[in-house]
């Protein structure tokens, strides 16, 4: 079990800093469409953020925002989301990831394609993210609490 | 046989700084990468993204619609790699609770 730091300063900064890097994280996933950024970039941040709070406050508290248990089913959910995205077009009448074929009324086929690229990055994020924390927490484990 | 290995470095180091002086300068519209036809006088995919990124998903950043669109059986197997690696980590990391005095 990862303690809180004793030093104050890196407790309070940590706090402070976790939840704008959040914030940017969240803004290079929904920005990927005009600025270089996406789903990978993004997730990597919004899971060193997840770190960043582990390190900092401890497991205690940091698992209140993000539970140790959710690591894999949220990985397994990002993966779901990219692929059911492409099952959705598929059963829109199109080929399987063709997001122009999405069974939305009233988009325009490059809308729908805008929309599908997001739709897949925030997929690829929920995974890295996920995948990072597990990760982290599975080799953060201490042994002999348990 | 550390002499023989700083022999082979060295070796294959100045023969990749032969190699990259012999590459294109950036941006030139004869070099093969930047050609619209290719050698071989098939048309490059390349031409088709930049031409028609913006018109097919309208989506500025032409990179996010290749990698997204375009090529997303390429990203949807990348991710599928970080996850099967993640899994498989866990796998072989997770310890039962139970097996402390094995260890």
């Amino acid at each position: 079990m990862l303690r809180p730091s004793d030093s104050v300063i890196v407790v309070v900064v940590g706090r402070f800093m976790a939840p704008f890097v959040q914030i940017f994280a969240l803004y290079v996933i929904a920005h990927g469409h005009y600025s270089p950024g996406g789903g990978f970039q993004g997730g990597a941040m919004l899971g060193a953020s997840v770190l960043l709070l582990r390190l900092c406050v401890g497991e205690r508290l940091s698992h209140r925002m993000f539970p140790s248990g959710l690591g894999v089913p949220l990985s397994s959910l990002g993966v779901l989301v990219f692929a059911g995205v492409g099952l959705v077009a598929l059963a829109g009448g199109g080929a399987y990831l063709d997001y122009a074929a999405l069974p939305i009324a009233g988009m325009a086929p490059a809308a729908l394609r805008s929309l599908g690229i997001l739709l897949v990055e925030t997929g690829v994020g929920i995974g890295v993210m996920a995948t990072f924390i597990g990760l982290f927490d599975l080799l953060a484990r201490d042994h002999e609490s348990e | 046989m550390k002499a023989i290995s700083v022999l082979l470095m060295a070796t294959f180091g100045v023969l990749v700084i032969l190699a990259v002086n012999e590459l294109p300068p950036r941006g030139e519209p004869q070099a093969p990468a930047s050609r619209s036809v290719s050698a071989a006088g098939s048309p490059v995919a390349a031409t088709y993204y930049i031409l028609n990124a913006l018109k097919d998903a309208d989506t500025p950043n032409m990179v996010t619609v290749v990698l997204a669109d375009y090529r997303g059986y390429d990203t949807l197997g990348e991710l599928t790699v970080i996850f099967c690696a993640g899994l498989a980590v866990l796998l072989l990391l997770r310890i039962p609770k139970n097996a402390s005095s094995v260890r």
